[in-house]
C-alpha cells in the first residue's frame, strides 16, 4: 500500500492493522457490552425484588383493607390504592383538558414566535423537580384552603401532565395532513368544528397515547404529594381532605422501623410498577397498531 | 367519449337560480353562518387561554417561590447560601450543606453513568445485532419509567446491604488512601445516593446519546471505514466526536435530573445536613431537606428557608435543562425532541 | 341546475407576490369549464379564490368581485357559508381517514347540522350513484373506511361528499393527476354527465383532458387570463400567440 498523508488524524499506520488497535477495538467491545450488563442488572434486580418481595405479601386483604395500627399484622393499601385513583382523576380532569386545547392551539393557531414562546414553556415547565410543583400547589391550595386536600395533590399532579399532554397532543395534530383539513374546510365546516370533529378526530389514538404517557409518569410521583395530599391512615373520598396515595405509603411504609410495613412497601411497589408497566405496554401497543391510522 | 356540439353561447349576466332539492340548513342559513363565526372567535380564544395557561403556570411557579422565600431572603440575604448552620430551633439556617450534597450525588453519579450510558448507546447503535437492538433500547427506556420512589425502596433493602457488606469495606481498604472513604461504612450515605442516582440518570442520557449518534449521517462513518479504521475507531472519530455537543446535551440533561431527584436520594443519603469529605458520610440534598422538613416546618422563617433552597433548586434546574436543550439541538437541528416518559 | 359564475378585477396574494392580476371572465352554467396553464400561472389559485379556500393559508388574501348565480362570494355572506354551496374537489384524494365510506359521504351534512337520518341515507345513495360508486360499496359502505378504496374510488368517494350537500358549483383542482388512465377515464365520464347539474369548473394541467371533458377553456399564464372561450377554438385557432405556444408544447 502507498504511504499516503492522512488528513484526519486517526492515529493510522498505513500497515495493516496492529495487533495493538485489534485488541483495543475488541477490548471496547467488551467494554460497552459491559456497560449493557451493568444497566440491565440493576433492572433486572429491582423488577426480580418487586416480584420475589411483592407477590409474597400481596393477598386479598392488601387489596381490601386499611391499614392497621402500628404492631398488628395484616391490613392492607386498599385507601392508598383508592386515594391514587381519586388524586389521578382530580390530575387528568384539570390536566387533561387544558393540555390538549393547549396541544391545539400550538397546532393549529400557534405556528409563529407566541406559540414558540409556549413551546418553550411546556419544555422549561417539564423539567421543573417535582418537589418544587409541590411547593407551589402547596401555596395555591393547602394554604388558601388551610388544610392538606386530595385536590392540592391533584393541582400538583396536572402541572406536571399538561407539558407532556400538549407536547404530545401537537405532535399528533400536526401527523394530520394538511389535505384532511383543507376537504372540511372546502365543505364549509367551520374552522372550529373541523378542529374538532376532523382534525382532533384523525388524530385520536396518538393524543390518547400521550394522555397515557403523561399518566404513566405522575402515577409513580411521590414527591409533590407529600405536603399536598398529605396522606391518610383511613379511606377518604372527599376532595377536600388528606388523601392516602400508594406512592406516599410505600415511601412512609418503607422508612419505617417495622418489618411488617417493610413487606407491605413492597406488595405495594409491585402494585404501582404494575400499573404503570401496563399504561406503557399499552401505549406500545397502540403505537404499533392505530396510531398512524389517521395519517397516510 | 365523444365530444358534444359546443353551440351554446356563454351566458352574459347571472342565471336564474333553481333552489336546491335539499334545504342543508334546514331553513336557517343566516343564523348558521352567524353562529360559525362567533364560535370561531370563542374556539380561538378558549385554546389560546390554555396556552397561555402553560405560560401562566411558569410565572405561577416564579411568583408562589419568589414571594414565600421573601421572609428568609430579607433575614440572610446571599449568606443564606454559604452558611453551614440548618438549626430550625434558633431560628439559623444555612443552605450550604444541601448544596453540597446535591452537588456532589450529582457529580458522583453522572461520573458513573455517563461511562455506562455512553456504553450502552454505542451499543445499541453501533454494535447491537439488529434483532437485538429495539429489546435492548426497549428495557433501558423502562428504567426510565420506574418511579423514585421503588429505586429508593430498593435502594433501601437491596442497594445499601450490598454496600455495607461488600463494597464499602473493599473501598475502604483498597481506595481508603484518598480520604474519600472513610469512617463506619453504614450504607446509608453519600455513596448510596451517588449509585442509586447513577441508576436512574443511565436511561436519560442514554436515550439522548442515541437519538444525537443516530442523527449522525452514514457517510460520516463510512468515510472514516474507508480509510481503514477498526469499528471502535470508526466510532470514535465517525460517530461521537460528530455528536460531542449532543451527548454533552444529554449529559447536562442528566445532571438536571439528578439535580431534582428526590424521594430515592431522600431514602439512603442519610438526611443530615454536614459538609464531610468521605462518601461514606450521610448527607442532605436541597431536594430532600425539603421533602423532608416541609410539611413540619414550625414557623414562617423555617418555611421560608425551604421555600428559597426550592427557589435556587428551580434556578439552577432551569437553567441547566435550557442549557442542554440548546446542546441537544444543535446537533439533531430541530427534529422534534420527543416527551422523554 | 348549475350557476354561472361571474368574475370581475379578481386579484390574489399570497404575503407580498401577487398570484393573480385582474382576472375578469364569465363562466356558463351548466357547462365545464377547464382552466389551463403552466406551473405556476394561478390557476389553482383562482379556481380556490371562488370559494375563498385561498384565505385558509395564512397571510393570503383575494380582492375582487366573484358572483356565483345571486350569491356575492366576497361581499356579505362568510367563508364558510359559501363553501356550502360549492363543493371542491382536490388533487389528492382527501377521504377523511377516521370515518366510514358513508360516514364520508354524509360529512357535509352532518357537520353542519342535518339530523334527518333517513333522509341522509338517501342523500349519500345518490351521491354514491351520481358518482358512479354505488355499485361497488353499496354492501361495505358502512363498515369499510374512506382510506381502504383504491386511488381512483377514493376520488369518486370525494366527489360524492362533495355532491351530497347539492352545491351548485364544483370545482376541481387537477383531480386525476395522482390517478391511473383507467380511473381517470372514469372520472372524466363522469364530469361529463355531471355537467347536466351543475357547473364545473375543472383545473388540468392536461390538455388533452380539458379538450375530452369542457366546453369553455381559460388559458393562465403568470396570473393573468390570457384567453378565454370555447375549447374547440383555443385549440384550433387560438387568438393569443403565447396560448398557441402552450397547447403547441413550446413551453409548460
Amino acid at each position: 500500500m502507498p504511504e499516503t498523508s492522512v488528513a484526519i488524524d486517526l492515529g493510522l499506520s498505513a500497515t495493516p492493522v496492529s495487533l495493538w488497535r485489534r485488541a483495543k477495538n475488541s477490548c471496547m467491545t467488551f467494554a460497552a457490552l459491559g456497560a449493557v450488563i451493568l444497566v440491565l442488572l440493576p433492572l433486572g434486580a429491582i423488577f426480580g425484588y418487586l416480584v420475589y418481595k411483592g407477590i409474597g405479601a400481596l393477598n386479598w386483604a392488601f387489596l381490601t383493607q386499611i391499614p392497621k395500627p402500628v404492631g398488628e399484622a395484616g391490613g392492607g393499601m386498599a385507601n392508598a390504592i383508592a386515594g391514587t385513583t381519586l388524586i389521578l382523576g382530580i390530575a387528568s380532569t384539570i390536566g387533561v383538558p387544558i393540555g390538549i386545547g393547549a396541544g391545539i392551539y400550538l397546532a393549529e393557531y400557534g405556528r409563529n414566535r407566541f406559540g414558540d414562546l409556549i413551546r418553550f414553556t411546556a419544555d422549561v415547565l417539564n423539567g421543573v423537580p417535582s418537589i418544587v410543583v409541590g411547593i407551589v400547589a402547596y401555596g395555591l391550595v393547602v394554604l388558601s384552603q388551610r388544610h392538606f386536600s386530595a385536590l392540592a395533590g391533584g393541582v400538583a399532579l396536572a402541572i406536571m401532565m399538561i407539558p407532556i399532554i400538549t407536547r404530545a397532543t401537537e405532535e399528533m395534530l400536526l401527523l394530520v395532513p394538511n389535505t384532511v383539513r383543507e376537504a372540511a374546510y372546502g365543505l364549509g365546516v367551520s374552522r372550529w368544528r373541523t378542529t374538532l370533529s376532523i382534525t382532533l378526530r384523525t388524530a385520536t389514538s396518538g393524543v390518547i397515547t400521550g394522555i397515557m404517557l403523561a399518566f404513566a409518569r405522575v402515577a409513580g410521583e411521590t414527591a409533590p404529594l407529600l405536603f399536598t395530599a398529605f396522606g391518610n391512615q383511613y379511606w377518604n373520598w372527599k376532595i377536600n381532605q388528606p388523601t392516602a396515595a400508594l406512592s406516599l405509603q410505600i415511601f412512609v411504609y418503607a422508612i419505617s422501623p417495622f418489618d411488617e410495613w417493610h413487606r407491605q412497601a413492597w406488595a405495594g411497589a409491585l402494585i404501582l410498577i404494575v400499573l404503570i408497566v401496563v399504561s406503557i405496554m399499552a401505549v406500545r401497543i397502540a403505537a404499533s397498531r392505530g396510531m398512524m391510522k389517521g395519517a397516510h | 367519449m365523444a365530444n358534444q356540439a359546443w353551440g351554446t353561447p356563454p351566458l352574459s349576466g347571472p342565471q336564474p337560480v333553481e333552489k336546491p332539492t335539499v334545504t342543508v340548513q334546514e331553513g336557517q342559513p343566516l343564523v348558521l353562518s352567524w353562529t360559525g363565526q362567533w364560535a370561531d372567535q370563542v374556539f380561538y380564544l378558549l385554546m389560546l387561554a390554555c396556552g397561555l395557561t402553560v405560560l401562566a403556570l411558569v410565572g405561577l411557579i416564579v411568583y408562589e417561590l419568589a414571594v414565600r422565600s421573601g421572609l428568609s431572603w430579607h433575614a440572610f440575604g446571599w449568606q443564606f447560601f454559604f452558611r453551614s448552620d440548618w438549626d430550625p430551633v434558633n431560628d439559623q439556617f444555612g443552605a450550604l450543606p444541601f448544596i453540597y450534597g446535591t452537588v456532589v450525588s450529582s457529580v458522583l453519579a453522572l461520573l458513573m453513568a455517563v461511562p455506562l450510558a455512553i456504553g450502552v448507546s454505542v451499543f445499541i447503535t453501533e454494535m447491537s445485532p439488529p434483532w437485538l437492538r429495539s429489546p435492548l433500547a426497549f428495557t433501558t427506556e423502562l428504567l426510565a419509567a420506574i418511579p423514585s420512589v421503588i429505586y429508593g425502596l430498593w435502594a433501601i433493602f437491596v442497594l445499601v446491604p450490598i454496600l455495607r457488606v461488600y463494597v464499602q469495606p473493599f473501598l475502604a481498604t483498597t481506595f481508603g488512601w484518598t480520604g474519600l472513604f472513610e469512617g463506619p461504612p453504614f450504607g446509608i450515605g453519600m455513596l448510596a445516593a451517588g449509585v442509586i442516582l447513577a441508576i436512574m440518570v443511565v436511561p436519560i442520557v442514554s436515550s439522548i446519546t442515541r437519538e444525537v449518534m443516530t442523527a449522525v449521517p452514514q457517510q460520516q462513518r463510512e468515510a472514516v471505514l474507508a480509510l481503514g479504521a477498526t469499528r471502535w475507531e470508526m466510532i470514535r472519530t465517525g460517530v461521537l466526536r460528530n455528536a460531542r455537543a449532543g451527548i454533552m446535551g444529554g449529559v447536562i440533561l442528566g445532571l438536571g435530573r439528578a439535580l431534582g431527584e428526590t424521594m430515592a436520594v431522600t431514602m439512603v443519603i442519610g438526611n443530615r445536613p454536614e459538609i464531610a469529605r468521605s462518601l461514606f458520610a450521610p448527607g442532605y440534598t436541597m431536594a430532600s431537606v425539603i421533602a423532608n422538613e416541609f410539611s413540619e416546618a414550625t414557623g414562617d422563617l423555617y418555611l421560608s428557608a425551604l421555600v428559597e433552597i426550592g427557589l435556587a433548586l428551580f434556578l439552577v434546574t432551569i437553567v441547566v435543562n435550557i442549557l442542554a436543550q440548546i446542546l441537544v439541538w444543535t446537533v439533531t437541528r430541530g427534529t422534534p425532541a420527543r416527551s422523554h416518559a | 341546475m348549475g350557476v354561472g359564475i361571474q368574475v370581475e378585477g379578481l386579484n390574489a396574494w399570497f404575503g407580498k407576490t401577487q398570484a393573480l392580476q385582474d382576472i375578469n371572465i364569465k363562466i356558463a352554467g351548466n357547462h365545464a369549464t377547464a382552466v389551463i396553464g403552466p406551473s405556476g400561472c394561478g390557476k389553482s389559485t383562482f379556481v380556490r379564490c371562488l370559494n375563498r379556500m385561498h384565505e385558509t393559508i395564512p397571510d393570503a388574501r383575494a380582492t375582487g368581485r366573484v358572483r356565483i348565480g345571486d350569491l356575492d362570494v366576497y361581499n356579505g355572506t362568510s367563508a364558510v357559508a359559501i363553501r356550502r354551496r360549492i363543493g371542491m374537489v382536490f388533487q389528492k384524494p382527501n377521504p377523511f381517514p377516521t370515518m366510514s365510506i358513508y360516514g364520508n359521504v354524509a360529512a357535509g351534512l352532518k357537520l353542519n347540522g342535518f339530523r334527518n337520518r333517513k333522509r341522509t341515507d338517501e342523500i349519500v345513495e345518490r351521491s354514491l350513484r351520481y358518482s358512479a360508486l354505488w355499485d361497488e360499496v353499496k354492501d361495505a359502505m358502512h363498515k369499510k373506511s374512506g382510506a381502504s378504496l383504491s386511488g381512483g374510488q377514493q376520488q369518486r368517494l370525494c366527489i360524492a361528499r362533495a355532491l351530497a350537500v347539492e352545491p351548485e358549483v364544483l370545482l376541481m383542482d387537477e383531480p386525476c393527476s395522482a390517478l391511473d388512465p383507467i380511473s381517470t377515464g372514469k372520472i372524466e365520464e363522469l364530469i361529463f354527465q355531471l355537467k347536466e347539474r351543475f357547473t364545473i369548473v375543472i383545473v388540468t394541467h392536461n390538455m388533452q383532458q380539458a379538450s375530452r371533458v369542457a366546453e369553455f377553456t381559460g388559458f393562465f399564464l403568470l396570473g393573468k387570463l390570457i384567453e378565454f372561450d370555447k375549447t374547440e377554438k383555443i385549440f384550433t385557432t387560438p387568438s393569443d400567440k403565447r396560448t398557441e405556444d402552450y397547447i403547441t408544447g413550446r413551453f409548460g
